[in-house]
């Protein structure tokens, strides 16, 4: 297999031999590579349009975006940071390391795999044409409720369903893989409570998608159904009802949140033990914990629809469920402060993501504790609050755990050491940024700002000043990372197969940069070596 | 034929795929049936309440309750409607009715459909309507008007922390099979 695999014919022109290489290869870490590509290119899109949005925002008033383009941006943000940023580098970082984390030569099924990646750049094309179309892009929000995507929805509706169709088959596709590749192809002695955290969380994440995706499928193709096939699950005239597609949005929604933050969690419990020179506290807690966290997920739903009318016995339930998902998460973030409690503790750049990760994070987590509140909630809901509470679980939670990640990976992925003056740099100017960025936005939500709107009363400017000026440094540090990646690859002293001291798993008893093969021959795990 | 056990957990994972994609679909009807029973979403019944339902609704009680009256056409939907009062004060127990003005504001005959809706939702089961015209289709000819009617009794068995509650009505244009749906009527 491996030598039919290389006998490229050397006739053909170089530009064929290269595309045929990454169109055709079935290699997890190539595709691992062409993941992380995908989401940092899509990052800066999507960042790009952030800056769009706050630069709207910098001044009240309407100064460069009419509010119907305004719409379409904010909107396209929204999704393209999801679907497109945060969950292929989740899924990258995935392909990458769980098969050299559990000692496996490949993805149990490398076809799909590929086919997964290559759904992708078509279904975000798709998506980002709608900006050229006619009606314009898709207006309604990231999270597109009915009636303003069926009854109003503009025709480019239609090429932002056939867009998260494709989404959705790939995201299911990328979930069966890992869980297969988990149960069947882990090296001899890697039990289930040896594994490394990071293919815990991802095990679990898979499940969440394999269960929400096709309900977000289904969802989609009822929005299609109604808006050209004459049904009615959402419109009141034909005997639907709008308040049920929000019912089966955040069925899928919610669980898709954690979709988006679980591997974080799991990258955060990889680095921290690491620069702590302890083993993680609690490994076991931490497994029930995520767990706990992914059952939890699926009956919660009803908090993102307190102000549509729920009978009280509801918004209660809803309300306790949420708050009961502070236990499983507090369980984490204790473990992670335990495991740095007393270890000799060095602060590389992978490490400072990680506690930025663990402190930022746990802001964006007591803000949603306090909108699960049902009364508070009233006044929060729709306004710069639940922007400034899931921007923080997303931005200094999702986002830093990948950039952590990248970090931490880097030297084993291209076999040299970034550059660790300019990593710091990196992580204290966007530390500061997204602070500067999104805490304004608790005020400005809790003094009655509504969200997704272009303009706003004179009360909020300095506020949203601060926001847009932090954005944008946000923006630039951003940048200065894509320069610390390229100038990794290309050049820099060269990593040792053990790149951190502390390190511990299989992914660092391969050589750095890991060869294209590895685990051809499973590793024997002795009985004592845990995690 | 024994799967290797790497295709089967491949299957029994599209299985749960495919299976959850109907789940979506499945949610409709529960959803539906869900709020029947608790009367969730502020719909509130299409038929008249049976003679020994509202009986039991009619236990006088001494305590008053503002039910106000909402009425607006759907989008598409030539006609002028409104309540012809904003609201009344009604003892829970009692019968009481108001009327509805509506006007084809457009130079052809339309047939409308009113769906009612109540809030708070959990409301919505204890207004017992006897007549209304939200039980069947009206129609006026062009520039037609008139004055609709419902009679309904509060439930005494109303929740004492609802005080205030709302009748809202849409009117939705029936589009075409405007005889058909008459002589159905007539039947």
């Amino acid at each position: 297999m491996v030598a039919h695999a290389e006998a490229v014919p050397k006739s053909r022109h170089p530009l064929l031999a290269f595309a045929a290489r990454w169109l055709f290869t079935t290699n997890h870490k190539e595709i691992g590579t062409l993941y992380l590509w995908l989401s940092f290119l899509l990052f800066f899109i999507a960042g790009a349009m952030a800056m769009v949005i706050r630069l709207e925002l910098f001044e009240p008033g309407i100064q460069f975006a009419q509010p119907e383009f305004y719409n379409q941006v904010l909107t396209l943000h929204g999704l393209i940071m999801v679907f497109g940023a945060v969950m292929p580098a989740f899924v990258g970082l995935a392909n990458w390391m769980i098969p050299l984390m559990i000692g496996a030569p490949d993805m149990a099924l490398p076809r799909m795999n590929n086919f997964s990646f290559w759904i992708l750049p078509f279904a975000f094309t798709l998506l980002l044409s709608s900006l050229f179309m006619e009606g314009g892009a898709p207006n309604f929000g990231w999270t597109f409720y009915a009636p303003l995507s069926t009854t109003y929805g503009p025709p480019s509706t239609d090429f932002f369903i056939l867009g998260v169709h494709l989404m959705g088959i790939s995201s299911i596709m990328g979930a069966i893989n890992i869980i297969v590749t988990i149960v069947n192809l882990r090296a001899p002695g890697m039990t289930w409570m040896k594994m490394p955290l990071f293919v815990w969380t991802w095990l679990i994440t898979a499940f969440l998608l394999i269960m929400v995706m096709p309900v977000l499928a289904g969802v989609v193709t009822m929005m299609l159904t109604d808006r050209h096939f004459g049904t009615s699950f959402f419109n009141a005239a034909g005997g639907g009802d709008p308040v049920l597609f929000q019912h089966i949005f955040w069925f899928f929604g919610h669980p898709e949140v954690y979709i988006m933050i679980l591997p974080g969690f799991g990258i955060a419990s990889q680095i921290i033990p690491t620069f702590s020179r302890k083993k993680l506290f609690g490994y076991h807690s931490m497994v029930y914990a995520t767990a706990a966290i992914a059952f939890l997920s699926f009956i919660v739903w009803g908090h993102h629809m307190f102000t549509t009318g729920m009978p009280f016995v509801a918004e209660m339930f809803f309300m306790i469920a949420t708050m009961l998902i502070a236990v499983p998460t507090g369980v984490k973030v204790f473990n992670w402060v335990a495991t740095m409690w007393r270890g000799s503790i060095t602060f590389e750049t992978p490490m400072l993501f990680a506690i930025g990760f663990v402190m930022m994070f746990t802001i964006g987590g007591f803000s949603g504790l306090m909108l699960a509140l049902v009364p508070a909630d009233f006044q929060y809901h729709d306004t710069f609050f639940v922007v400034a509470h899931f921007h923080y679980v997303l931005y200094p939670g999702a986002i830093f755990g990948t950039m952590a990640a990248v970090y931490y990976w880097l030297p084993k992925w291209c076999g040299h050491m970034y550059d660790e003056r300019l990593g710091k740099i990196h992580f204290w100017t966007a530390t500061i940024a997204v602070n500067t960025t999104f805490f304004p936005m608790h005020f400005s939500g809790l003094a009655g700002m509504p969200r997704r709107i272009p303009d706003y009363a004179l009360q909020f400017a300095d506020f949203n000043m601060v926001s847009s000026i932090g954005a944008g440094v946000l923006g630039l540090t951003q940048v200065l990372f894509l320069f610390i990646v390229i100038k990794t690859i290309r050049a820099g002293a060269r990593a040792k197969a053990r790149v951190w001291e502390g390190a511990e798993g299989l992914e660092w008893e391969v050589p750095s940069p890991a060869p294209l093969h590895t685990w051809n021959t499973p590793p024997v795990i002795a009985e004592g070596e845990v995690h | 034929m024994k799967l290797h056990a790497g295709n089967k957990h491949t299957f029994l994972l599209i299985a749960l795929a495919v299976g959850m994609f109907g789940f979506a679909f499945a949610l409709v009807p529960l959803y539906d049936v869900f709020c029947e029973i608790t009367g969730l979403n502020g719909k509130t019944n299409a038929q008249a309440a049976l003679s020994d339902e509202i009986a039991a609704s009619r236990a006088p009680v001494d305590r008053e309750v503002t039910i106000e009256f909402l009425a607006r056409a759907a989008r598409g939907m030539p006609w002028e409607f409104r309540p012809t009062e904003d609201r009344l004060i009604v003892r829970p127990g009692e019968m009481h009715a108001t009327t509805f003005y509506v006007r084809n504001r457009s130079a052809h005959a339309v047939t409308g459909q009113a769906v009612p809706s109540v809030s708070p939702g959990q409301a919505a089961r204890y207004l017992k309507k006897l007549e209304c015209f939200c039980f069947e289709q009206q129609e006026l000819p062009a520039g037609g008007e008139a004055e609709i009617g419902v009679s309904f009794v509060v439930d005494s068995q109303l929740p004492a922390d609802i005080r205030e509650l709302t009748l809202s009505y849409t009117m939705f244009h029936v589009e075409d099979a405007k005889h058909e749906h008459l002589t159905s009527q007539n039947e």
